[in-house]
């Protein structure tokens, strides 16, 4: 059945903030394997739906399933599902007072209840999955940016999700330290990582998304393929999006 | 001429009385001002009004009144037979857990609330993320404001002597009312309260500093 291939489906979300609104009626899937990319100005409700779709927010309106288990419904074990995605922060939200190492065992231990040993055999080879085996043992203060990033990425990683969510994971970066990032999540969309990603980077969208959805004014304006929606959008205010962004880059090249 | 040497042991051993108090007192403040501060921040609307009054209560009436009203009052007429060593420590207690929620508080609040969200978003449950997450960083955070209770709770401990607890205040007085001598004996008894602020406030500055965090400069 072609329905078992669908990891995350959407449908009509809603969610205001007083009297606010931030989503109004957003649909989509995504199948196992795919990276489906997430663009729009700020204030279009990108983040919002990422948190509504793993709980930390909740919908007021509207459908969501994992698997084909619907997340949606209130009797749902919030925890289980929020195991089953993983989430990478804008600003890494790392836990301070434990080393890379730890960040990434803790939840294995508590939640998976996996051993200690288990457990840091496990982070020991996700850290190294992101090139930081070297930096185990130390504290996010210690780290770069960049490795930061990758930690949070580990973390989340060795949760063994069936989809990952990453909420503009290069945005609180130096530019030099965007790189190294984005190699890490290529990398993950060559293993066929299902993955829906909130960035403004055009490279990474064009060179591994299989389609990127513009938000505006809290819904779908439009989606395609990369080369479309970035090259020939038919909305003009997606139009408008890319035409700055490619100016931006264009400067930063010469 | 008095001997010194007779009554200074006396008021020496009401070191371990004080200490009793402190350590009692703190420690049944840590658990209520934790606990409170903990539902201060993540509690529903009805805990968080009963924290409040429950601070203001006891922020608000002096320590004597509030020793004298569980002694004479509340612990009678509830049927409590508590000795004063032991209604003194529960008075400085339920007034320290006061306090020490609004240390508490402050550390969690100054944490911010991304830390939890982190610990969230991988599923763990709330009460797991803030003991694993939140509330080893903001104890932390909150031992430069804890080591100020604790300065506080030892020169408070005093004012137990109203019940007659053999702390070092009241043995100091009886000292004074047989010996007829004040100066040397209060000074004594100021010196030893002056010993055990320093030294307090010092152990926890050394935790403080051993607890650090690597490369984390600041308030962490």
């Amino acid at each position: 059945m072609a329905e078992t291939n669908v990891v995350l489906k959407v449908d009509g979300l809603e969610k205001s903030f007083a009297d606010n609104r931030i989503l109004s009626g957003v649909s989509f899937e995504i199948d196992r394997g795919q990276i489906k990319v997430i663009c729009g100005p700020s204030g279009s409700g990108k983040s919002t739906l990422l948190r509504c779709l793993n709980l930390l927010t909740e919908p007021d309106k509207g459908r969501v399933w994992l698997e084909g288990q619907e997340i949606t419904n209130a009797n749902v074990d919030v925890n289980s599902v929020r195991q089953r995605i993983g989430f990478v922060f804008q600003e890494f939200n790392l836990f301070n007072h434990l080393t890379a190492l730890r960040n990434v065992s803790l939840a294995l231990e508590k939640v998976k209840k996996m051993s200690k040993d288990e457990a840091n055999a496990l982070a020991m080879k996700e850290l190294a999955r992101v090139n930081l085996a070297n930096d185990a043992h130390k504290y996010p203060a210690e780290l770069s940016g960049g490795q930061k990033q990758r930690v949070a990425i580990a973390r989340a990683l060795a949760m063994n999700p069936v989809i990952m969510f990453y909420d503009e994971p290069t945005s609180a970066l130096d530019p030099h330290l965007i790189g190294e990032v984005l190699d890490v999540m290529k990398k993950l969309a060559q293993e066929k990582l299902t993955s829906l990603v909130v960035t403004h980077e055009i490279g990474f969208a064009r060179s591994v998304a299989d389609e990127i959805m513009f938000m505006g004014e809290g819904k779908i304006l439009e989606h395609g393929p990369p080369s479309q929606i970035i090259d020939k959008p038919t909305h003009e205010a997606v139009r408008l999006f890319f035409k700055r962004i490619n100016e931006l880059y264009r400067r930063d090249e010469d | 001429m008095v001997a010194f040497a007779d009554f200074l042991p006396y008021i020496l051993s009401g070191v371990i009385w004080t200490l009793g108090l402190v350590a009692g007192g703190l420690s049944i403040g840590f658990a209520i001002g934790l606990l409170m501060a903990i539902g201060q921040i993540y509690g529903g609307e009805e805990a968080k009004a009963i924290i409040h009054a429950y601070v203001w209560f006891f922020r608000s009436i002096p320590l004597l009144v509030l020793l004298f009203l569980f002694y004479w009052g509340v612990f009678p007429a509830t049927g409590f037979k508590l000795d004063p060593l032991a209604c003194s420590i529960v008075v400085l207690g339920l007034r320290s857990g006061a306090y020490q929620s609004q240390i508490f508080r402050g550390g969690i609040i100054s944490l911010g609330d991304t830390q939890l969200l982190a610990a969230r978003a991988l599923g763990m449950s709330k009460s797991r993320g803030i003991f694993h997450v939140v509330l080893p960083q903001a104890l932390r955070i909150s031992m430069p404001g804890w080591s100020n209770e604790y300065a506080t709770m030892i020169k408070d401990s005093a004012i137990t002597f109203s019940l007659g607890v053999l702390e070092i205040l009241t043995r100091t007085r009886y000292v004074v009312s047989a010996t007829n001598e004040a100066l040397i004996p209060y000074f004594f008894a100021g010196a030893l309260f002056l010993v055990l602020t320093y030294a307090g406030t010092k152990v926890v500055n050394i935790v403080y500093e051993r607890t650090k965090i690597p490369g984390l400069l600041g308030r962490l």
